[in-house]
């Protein structure tokens, strides 16, 4: 038996999330006296994969196979469920990303296994697995139990801490049966070197009170100097002054940085519940009364156009 | 080509969630479509009016009692042609899943939400394509239909991809996918009163999950105010105090 792991690659490079997914699972394969299992899908170079096994990997399974260049989720599906039914996997951890997400349906259903998403924790129990998860997009969260021998998983992201565990593992190349795919990638548009929003540790984030898109310049100076993603609330985008892939709530991102500077944002719990999983907020709105204050942990009540600059100056 | 879109009955978005006697406490609960699922049903009318399209008829299904039938009306009257309510309460999400397979089989375009608003996850489309073994791609935000070519964008992290697929086809949809959600014209609320809702009964499958308590987030400290002649306090508190920078 065993804990497998996806470890997703960007362009051949693991990120930060999958570290932590791996560390997650190495605690459920100690607890469980079983293997930690990795598999990766797609180009990834040698190092890179090696890397995995400084993170507790006991075994990780690879294939470099082209059919693995775009995602499609039978021909992903196929290779995770003939990798779980290889190593007897018994907690199948996913993150929890669209692919993460669309995986876990998928496979539930081919192992007729209980899919538990956006979990926040370890188990409580082990047989059968029990475990809190967020639910009613974090306004609360639900206890669930998996009735089905195999559980498979998805972990909220920055819930669980890095721990650098050396372990010798070995690697091997994996080769699957895999379906015609019946959905074709045409063409991909993607901008390189940003920092993703869903990624980054650092959040400065806008809302309407900043007036309009040309007031962005010292949110930009501000993330600049912590070296943070921005974000916005959805007024903000619906009015176009920012992408719509800035949006974050309850109908945009869900995120959970380290710290999240609400600036000129009032805090409608469709807003919140987007970013309340934030380790600290910070919230600068010059209502007093405005909710964000409920929810944040450092408040300024003042006018923002003052505010940010100050702010930014005194973290140079 | 006929489309199908899967509604969920969730709590309106401002609701403040309530537990009580373990479940979620309904009363004065709003009770409204997936937000997503309206745009979805938003995205298929479009398609359905657009001449050049080969869209012959939209059909919304709900998994839900008795009581999810004010939001299966409702479209209706956005402009739905037929609608079907599988009776039993959804409990999870493999439960609700092959529930709806049951009608998403005699379908070539299936809609669902990409994240319900309610506890039931955000699983349900990609295992009903799983159950029915069809084509699925999630995160999808526009929908095309160019000839016969079913043509998609999908949110990928940092950028987007346009994707072509095969029928017939769950899609997993999220925002983009329409603007603004439509609201029913007075019109349309009287004609949905003649248009079919058949109630299909459940078909008996396992629980693969069960939610055995609810927890509520523990409530925040108080929020430490900084005065707003001294930014350079916040600094030294997000530096020494939260050790966040
Ligand atoms: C179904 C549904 C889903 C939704 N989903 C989301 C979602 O995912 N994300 C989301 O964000 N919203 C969402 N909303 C919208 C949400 O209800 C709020 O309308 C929105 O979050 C408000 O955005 P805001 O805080 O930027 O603007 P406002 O509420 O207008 O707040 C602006 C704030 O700026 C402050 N301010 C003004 N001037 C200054 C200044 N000079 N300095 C400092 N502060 C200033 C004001 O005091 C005020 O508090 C959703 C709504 C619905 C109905």
């Amino acid at each position: 038996m065993s804990v497998l792991i996806y470890a997703q690659n960007w362009d051949g490079k693991f990120k930060k999330s999958v570290y932590e997914l791996l560390s997650y699972g190495k605690k459920i394969a100690e607890n469980n006296g079983t293997e930690l299992i990795a598999l990766s899908l797609g180009n990834v170079e040698k190092d890179e994969l090696e890397s995995l096994a400084n993170y507790g990997a006991d075994k990780i399974y690879f294939s470099n196979n082209s059919a693995f260049e775009s995602f499609d989720n039978e021909i992903f599906t196929a290779a995770l469920k003939q990798t779980a039914e290889k190593v007897a996997a018994k907690e199948i951890i996913l993150l929890h990303n669209n692919e993460g997400k669309a995986l876990g349906s998928h496979l539930s259903v081919a192992l007729k296994a209980g899919f538990v998403s956006a979990a926040v924790a370890l188990p409580e129990s082990y047989s059968p697995i029990t475990i809190k998860k967020k639910v009613f997009t974090g306004k609360a969260f639900a206890h669930v139990k998996v009735n089905s021998d195999i559980a498979i998983l998805t972990l909220s992201p920055n819930s669980f801490e890095i721990k650098e565990i050396a372990s010798a593992a070995t690697t091997e190349e994996m080769n699957f049966t895999l379906p015609t795919a019946k959905t074709k990638v045409e063409s991909r548009e993607v901008s390189k070197g940003k920092l993703l929003l869903t990624d980054a540790d650092l959040v400065v984030s806008g809302g309407r009170g900043l007036k309009s898109g040309e007031n962005w310049g010292m949110l930009e100076d501000l993330a600049g100097v912590l070296g943070a993603a921005l974000a916005c609330s959805r007024p903000v985008s619906d009015e176009g002054w920012r992408s719509h892939t800035e949006h974050v709530g309850q109908t945009g991102k869900i995120i959970a940085p380290n710290l999240y500077i609400a600036v000129g944002i009032s805090g409608a719990i469709q807003h919140v519940g987007g970013i309340s999983s934030s380790k600290c907020i910070v919230a600068i709105n010059k209502d007093p009364d405005a909710p964000i204050f409920e929810v944040a942990d450092y408040g300024i009540v003042g006018d923002a156009f003052k505010i940010v600059p100050e702010l930014t100056a005194a973290l140079k | 080509m006929k489309i199908l879109v899967c509604l969920g009955n969730v709590p309106d978005t401002t609701t403040k969630i309530k537990i009580s006697d373990n479940k979620l406490d309904a009363t004065g609960i709003q009770w409204i479509i997936n937000p997503w699922d309206e745009l979805a049903l938003t995205r298929a009318m479009e398609l359905k009016e657009d001449a050049n399209n080969l869209v012959d008829g939209v059909s919304v299904v709900s998994v839900g009692l008795a009581s999810a039938e004010p939001t299966i009306r409702k479209a209706l009257a956005i402009g739905a042609d037929e609608a079907f309510r599988i009776d039993c309460e959804p409990t999870d999400a493999f439960f609700t899943a092959t529930q709806l397979s049951l009608v998403a089989k005699d379908f070539d375009i299936v809609l669902t939400g990409i994240e319900s608003s309610d506890y039931n996850g955000i699983s349900v489309g990609g295992m009903l394509a799983e159950i029915i073994g069809s084509a699925s791609v999630s995160a999808v935000s526009s929908l095309n239909i160019d000839a016969d070519k079913i043509i998609v964008s999908r949110e990928i992290d940092g950028g987007k991809e346009t994707v072509s697929t095969q029928l017939p086809v769950v899609l997993t949809v999220q925002k983009g996918i329409a603007k603004d959600p439509r609201i029913p014209a007075m019109r349309g609320i009287m004609m949905a009163r003649q248009k079919p809702l058949k109630v299909i009964a459940a078909t008996s499958t396992a629980n693969l999950t069960e939610i055995l308590k609810f927890e509520m987030p523990q409530a925040k400290g108080k929020c430490k105010m900084v005065d707003a002649e001294n930014v350079a306090e916040l600094v030294n508190l997000l530096r020494n105090e939260a050790k966040v920078i």
